[in-house]
C-alpha cells in the first residue's frame, strides 16, 4: 500500500478500491465507504470538489430545492424529504448544509451555493481527494488474487481490483447531420447579454432548451426551439418527465403568440449564406411542408454523454444516446464485474421504471441514497463488513412499517427504485435497510416484506408493499392519501392485514 | 443526425413502422426510449403493475407464464401491449434470453401514440389478428 501524503493524498500505487470524480456522487460514494471503514483512494481531474455544478446550469439556478423550512427539523432524517441537495452524514451537524448557504431569496440554491456546500460537506467530513489527477487510460491485467484495473493518469500509475467511476454525464454531445459544426453546444453558451436582439434557433425541447430559452427571453429578438417530439410538462406528466414548471415561460410564450416558436421537426441541416446569416432546415414530424428559419445563432441544447474514456474497449456495454453504461441494480457494469458507477451515472440502471416514471438517479436527491446504498453493497461483498441486520419485533411491525413509508427518505425520492426489505425468517423479522427494487423482486431469498412508495403520473403517491412468499412475489397498493400522511389511524388496518399474510402476529395494537 | 438516424432507418424495416414518414420514424425514435438488458435479466413481470410497450431492436425474449417458456420474441416483434391495452398486470413473465435491445414507450404514453400514429395501431391490429390465428390453430 502506498503512503498517503498529507498534502496531496493517494500517490500512485496500489489501492484495495479507487474512486473516480469529485461531484456529489463521488464525494458521498467516499464519505460511505469511510464511515464503513474501507479503504480506498479518491482521483479527480477537477482542482476542487463540486463536478459539474462548478461550471453548470448555465443560468445558475438548480431545478432542485432545498427548503428552508419544513415541517421536521432540519437534522431528522425526514427532513431530506425536502432538500433535495444536501448530501447525507451519520453525524447530525454534517447533515443539511445546504440551507446554510442559501440567501433565501429562492428555495432553488445557486450554482455557487450548491458548490459551496459541495466543497463545504468535503471539508468538514474530511474527504480525502487527490485532485488535479486526470484519469487518462485504463488496462485489465491478471494477477494471482484475481484480475484488476490499471488506471494510467497524469500523476502515474494505480493498480486495484475495484473501481467506482463517479465521472458524470457531462460530455457535450451534439449529433452529426449536415452544418452540425455551424451549431454551439448548449455548453458553449455565451452570457444572456450578448445575445441582445439576436435571432436564437435551439435544437432541442428538454429542459436543457428550456433553460436557455428563459434565460434568453429578456434578450433574444426571436427564440425557435425544434426537435422531433413534443414538448411535455412536468406539470402535466406529473413527475420529473418534461421541462420542469420553472422553464415553462417560453413556452407560455409560444401558445400566447409573444414571439417565442415550439416546433416538432427533425432537423435536416444547417447552412450559412454569404453574409453570414444561418438557415436551419427542418420537416416538421406532422408530415407538414419543409421549413428554412433564418438565425444568426444556433444552440444543440442535445445533451450530454459519459467520459468514460476507454472503458468500453474494456468491453463495458453501453446504451442509449447518452452512452450510459449498463449496469447491474446495485449499479455495477454487467460486462466488466468489479467497475462500479456512482452519481448521475447510476441513471444507467433504471430499475423497474414503472408506469414510465425515472427514479430520480440522474439527480443528487437520487443519486445520494443510491451511493450509500453501494458503498453497503461493496463492503459487504468486497470488505466482508456485515451488512445490515436489526431485529424488529412482530408486535411492532406495523408501527415499523408505517413509520418507514411516512419518514424513509429513500422512498420518498427514489420511488419504485428503492425499497426498506424486512425478511421473515425462522428466528424473526429482520430489518435488512434499503436495497434496489429490481434486485429484490428478481434475485428471490427468503420471504420478505418490501415497502415503497409509488407513483402512477395519476398525481398521487401511495405506499405499495410486496411479499416475497416461497420465491413468489405478490403487489399491494394502498390508497394515495391527499396530504400525503401515512402516520394516520386509517392506514394501520389495511397495512395490517397485508402483513398478516406473512406475519401471522402483525395485528393492530 | 447520426444515432436517431441510425434507429429511425432500423425500425424503418419494421413491420410495425412501414407506413411511417422519415421525419416521423425520428418522431418515434425521439419518443421511445432505447433500453439493453443483459442475459436472463426481467423485462416484464407477471402480475406486478405499471409495465411499458417493447419493441425488439436486436436480441431475443422469451415469454414465461408462470414458469413455463410459452414463446420467443425476436428482431421487429413486439411485447407489452395486451396489458396496457386491458389496464390489467401482465400475466406472463418476459426475460432476455440473451443480450436485447428494445425501443421503449411507457404504458401510459401508449394510447397517444397510437391515436397519433393510427397507421402503427392498423399494423398493431394485423400482428394480433395473426397471434390470435396462430392460437387458434394451436388449439384445434
Amino acid at each position: 500500500m502506498a503512503r498517503a501524503e498529507p498534502e496531496r493524498p493517494f500517490p500512485p500505487g496500489d489501492y484495495p478500491l479507487i474512486v473516480i470524480g469529485s461531484g456529489p456522487g463521488a464525494l458521498q460514494v467516499s464519505y460511505c465507504l469511510g464511515r464503513l471503514g474501507v479503504e480506498h483512494a479518491v482521483l479527480s481531474a477537477d482542482e476542487a470538489p463540486g463536478g459539474m455544478f462548478r461550471r453548470w446550469p448555465f443560468f445558475q439556478r438548480l431545478l432542485s430545492w432545498t427548503k428552508p423550512y419544513a415541517p421536521v427539523t432540519r437534522d431528522s432524517r425526514a427532513y431530506e424529504r425536502y432538500d433535495w441537495n444536501s448530501l447525507l452524514a451519520d453525524e447530525p451537524e454534517h447533515r443539511s448544509l445546504q440551507a446554510q448557504f442559501m440567501d433565501h431569496t429562492s428555495s432553488f440554491p445557486s450554482r455557487p451555493e450548491m458548490e459551496r456546500s459541495l466543497v463545504s460537506f468535503a471539508q468538514a467530513t474530511g474527504i480525502r481527494i487527490r485532485h488535479g489527477c486526470r484519469w487518462t487510460a485504463t488496462q485489465r491485467e491478471e494477477t494471482a488474487a484475481g484480475a484488476r484495473f490499471v488506471l494510467e493518469t497524469t500523476d502515474g500509475e494505480y493498480r486495484t481490483p475495484l473501481v467506482v467511476a463517479a465521472v458524470g454525464v457531462c460530455q457535450p454531445f451534439t449529433p452529426a447531420f449536415p452544418g452540425s459544426d455551424l451549431t454551439a453546444h448548449y455548453a458553449k453558451t455565451r452570457p444572456a447579454e450578448s445575445y441582445a436582439g439576436r435571432r436564437v434557433l435551439i435544437i432541442g425541447k428538454q429542459n436543457s432548451g428550456f433553460e436557455l430559452a428563459s434565460g434568453l427571453l429578456n434578450w433574444a429578438s426571436r427564440i425557435v426551439l425544434a426537435s422531433p417530439s413534443s414538448t411535455r410538462l412536468s406539470v402535466n406528466t406529473r413527475s420529473l418527465v418534461g421541462v420542469r414548471a420553472r422553464y415553462v415561460q417560453p413556452y407560455e410564450d409560444h401558445v400566447l403568440g409573444g414571439g417565442v416558436s415550439v416546433l416538432d421537426a427533425a432537423i435536416q441541416s444547417v447552412t450559412r449564406d454569404d453574409g453570414g446569416s444561418l438557415t436551419v432546415h427542418l420537416r416538421p414530424t406532422n408530415g407538414g411542408e419543409e421549413l428554412a428559419i433564418a438565425a444568426d445563432e444556433v444552440i444543440a441544447a442535445t445533451g450530454f454523454t459519459c467520459p468514460l474514456g476507454d472503458l468500453p474497449s474494456l468491453g463495458v456495454a453501453t446504451f442509449g444516446q447518452s452512452l450510459l453504461p449498463t449496469q447491474t441494480p446495485f449499479w455495477e457494469s454487467t460486462t466488466v464485474p468489479g467497475l462500479y458507477f456512482a452519481g448521475t451515472i447510476g441513471q444507467g440502471s433504471p430499475g423497474l421504471k414503472k408506469h414510465g416514471l425515472p427514479s430520480n438517479s440522474g439527480a443528487v436527491h437520487g443519486a445520494r441514497y443510491n451511493a450509500r446504498v453501494l458503498a453497503r453493497r461493496i463492503a459487504a461483498v468486497h470488505f466482508s463488513k456485515a451488512p445490515m441486520d436489526r431485529v424488529v419485533d412482530p408486535s411492532a411491525l406495523v408501527d415499523f412499517a408505517l413509520g418507514e413509508i411516512d419518514g424513509c427518505p429513500e422512498l420518498w425520492h427514489q420511488k419504485a427504485y428503492l425499497a426498506r426489505v424486512v425478511t421473515v425468517e425462522p428466528d424473526g423479522l429482520h430489518d435488512r435497510g434499503i436495497a434496489p427494487l429490481a434486485h429484490v423482486l428478481d434475485e428471490g431469498g427468503p420471504d420478505a416484506i418490501v415497502l415503497t412508495l409509488e407513483a402512477d403520473g395519476s398525481g398521487s403517491i401511495y405506499p405499495v408493499v410486496y411479499l416475497r412468499r416461497r420465491g413468489a412475489i405478490s403487489e399491494h397498493a394502498l390508497d394515495a392519501d391527499p396530504l400525503l400522511d401515512y402516520t394516520s389511524d386509517r392506514y394501520r388496518r389495511p397495512l395490517a392485514s397485508i402483513l398478516e399474510a406473512i406475519v401471522p402476529g402483525a395485528v393492530v395494537r | 443526425m447520426a444515432n436517431s438516424s441510425e434507429l429511425a432507418d432500423t425500425i424503418a424495416g419494421f413491420a410495425l413502422f412501414a407506413d411511417l414518414s422519415e421525419p416521423q420514424l425520428e418522431r418515434v425514435v425521439h419518443t421511445f426510449e432505447e433500453r439493453r438488458f443483459d442475459e436472463g435479466e426481467r423485462i416484464v413481470r407477471q402480475g406486478l403493475t405499471g409495465s411499458a410497450f417493447y419493441l425488439i431492436l436486436d436480441g431475443e425474449a422469451q415469454v414465461v407464464i408462470d414458469g413455463e417458456a410459452r414463446a420467443t420474441l425476436g428482431r421487429g416483434e413486439f411485447f407489452g401491449e395486451v396489458s396496457i391495452l386491458l389496464g390489467q398486470a401482465p400475466v406472463a413473465d418476459v426475460v432476455a434470453l440473451r443480450p436485447l435491445r428494445c425501443l421503449v414507450l411507457a404504458g401510459p404514453e401508449v394510447e397517444g401514440f397510437l391515436v397519433d400514429h393510427p397507421r402503427v395501431m392498423y399494423r398493431m391490429l394485423q400482428a394480433q389478428a395473426r397471434r390470435l390465428r396462430n392460437a387458434n390453430r394451436w388449439r384445434s
